[in-house]
């Protein structure tokens, strides 16, 4: 790890104050991504900012009837709080797909979604990582590319984003509340993250000297039909081969609105709605599901070892909407 | 002349370090003060400057779980946060479990089970095992199984280690045993 100086900030407006006159700094929550990367010299920050005991550490309902979820709770408190486990299941499904107990106590809402991505290459300083050293090169195209991204991907990127909290955000339509030098703003999920194209080193449009204050959830938490499927290499404790974030709205066994978002499989949590329009009105079952699939995979391309992945893919989002819509029982 | 070119050399060469800070933390209920740089881990304050080495070094990056404490009651890997950010915590490690020579009631279970092999990721298990007691989440020994997800035993003792944390929310009358 390199030296570096540290502050900790109490308010908001010291933090962005100390970001002001550090420019290269980093800021730090739970720090259980940006600790490890650090440690390998992926990051090399010259100053940390502990944001960690900024007052935003509630979870509250909103005007418009949806809920509040402070940057700085934590996941496990998140998923376990009783209104998110009500009204919000799958959000509290896919956290609790992801990572450990102990991780999932440290981590928080605001970093969640700002983890890099877990690419070996990315992880390696000893190879060419264009995330890492723009115009260094991409070692995956060509190199062991099996938990790559199979859509949206560069010639400069292959990378996946590993969260399986930002893919029931994504599905759910959240909204991230962000402040800095130029004040507040909202950015909804699904434009959070973004396709790598020829930035791959910037994964998100959070501007470097923004805090995430807030997660938004809307009224609509399609508590009644959702799954979070996640398919991995063993059944805990890893990242995403492929996950699909899957709700519906339904009546009777007729489709009023779906939900579908992929995580393991792109640069961002993965989300088309075409895919979901072409399922309303339609009746809940695996012919219609089947071809919403293809649809959400139109256009994936393997790069070698991950090809498994695009059928893997269309096979879990059938699967997913079948135990959203409670045709196959949850495994 | 030589050396004279080199030791400028190395005077150019040297940074001064960043200053130190005092950091108070609560550790197994004694308040320890110590004076560390920002990057000193938690982990690294409990074994090289506290001299408490039963919580173990396994990976270092928090995917083994050997690091496992009890912060303010809660399970985290001590590894993957900075003492410095720990300021005023309520450290809880493996040796402060115990209450005078009377084991806490997982150690107990853990020796009953013989649920370890090499012991070293132990200490780890048995602080993750306290902490998943007190979240209350586990319902059976599926639960169990996931929310121990994060501690590795490279010996493969996790039949009784589970089997331990069983007997242990028995004990406390939990519904968890089955």
């Amino acid at each position: 790890m390199n030296s570096f100086t540290y502050f900790r900030a109490h308010e908001v407006a010291a933090a962005l104050t100390e970001k002001a006159t550090a420019p290269q700094a980093k800021f730090i929550a739970g720090g259980t991504n940006l600790t490890d990367l650090m440690k390998v010299n992926v990051e090399q920050p010259h100053h940390l900012i502990d944001i960690r005991r900024l007052p935003l550490n509630k979870i509250e309902e909103t005007e418009e009837n949806g809920l509040r979820l402070g940057a700085l709770v934590t996941n496990a408190d998140t998923a376990y709080h009783p209104l998110v486990e009500s009204r919000y299941p799958l959000l509290a499904k896919a956290i609790l797909a992801g990572a450990s107990a102990q991780l999932r106590n440290m981590a928080t809402n605001g970093g969640n979604p700002l983890q890099r991505t877990r690419c070996y290459y990315f992880y390696d300083t000893a190879t060419a990582c264009n995330k890492r050293e723009p115009g260094s090169g991409c070692s995956a195209l060509n190199g062991y590319n099996r938990i790559h991204a199979i859509l949206g991907t560069s010639e400069h990127c292959i990378a996946v984003h590993p969260s399986d909290m930002a893919v029931a955000l994504t599905a759910l339509d959240a909204k991230v509340n962000v402040t800095g030098p130029q004040g507040e703003r909202v950015i909804p999920f699904p434009e959070f993250h973004r396709l790598p194209g020829d930035t791959p080193n910037i994964d998100t449009n959070l501007s470097p000297d923004e805090i995430i204050t807030a997660i938004d959830l809307p009224t609509k938490g399609f508590a009644e039909n959702n799954a979070y499927l996640k398919l991995r290499d063993r059944t805990s404790y890893a990242f995403a081969l492929v996950s699909v974030a899957a709700a519906l709205e339904l009546e009777g066994n007729i489709i009023k609105e779906a939900r579908i978002a992929l995580g393991g499989v792109a640069h961002k949590p993965w989300r088309k709605p075409e895919a979901e329009a072409q399922l309303v009105g339609k009746e809940a079952n695996p012919e219609n599901f089947a071809q919403v699939a293809e649809t959400l995979l139109a256009g994936a391309q393997g790069f070698g070892h991950n090809n498994f992945k695009i059928e893997l893919a269309k096979r879990a989002i059938v699967r997913a909407l079948l135990q959203a819509a409670k045709m196959e029982e949850i495994s | 002349m030589q050396k004279t070119a080199e030791k400028e050399n190395l005077e150019k060469a040297s940074v001064a370090l960043p200053p130190t800070h005092t950091v108070t933390l609560k550790v197994n209920n004694t308040e320890k003060q110590l004076q560390l740089a920002p990057w000193v881990s938690l982990l690294d304050a409990l074994r090289e400057y506290l001299g408490l080495t039963g919580t173990k070094k396994g990976c270092d990056h928090g995917q083994c779980g050997a690091c496992t404490v009890l912060v303010n009651g809660r399970r985290i890997n001590s590894c993957l946060t900075l003492a410095i950010m720990e300021e005023g915590n309520d450290i809880t490690t493996i040796e402060g479990l115990a209450k005078g020579d009377a084991l806490h009631p997982m150690q107990e279970a853990f020796i009953q089970h013989d649920a370890y092999q090499c012991g070293y990721c132990t200490p780890g298990q048995i602080c993750s095992a306290v902490g998943l007691l007190s979240e209350g989440k586990a319902k059976n020994e599926h639960d169990i199984k996931e929310l121990m997800s994060g501690n590795i035993c490279r010996c493969g003792a996790y039949t009784n280690i589970v089997a331990a944390v069983q007997d242990v929310m028995q004990q406390k009358g939990d519904p968890a045993n089955e």
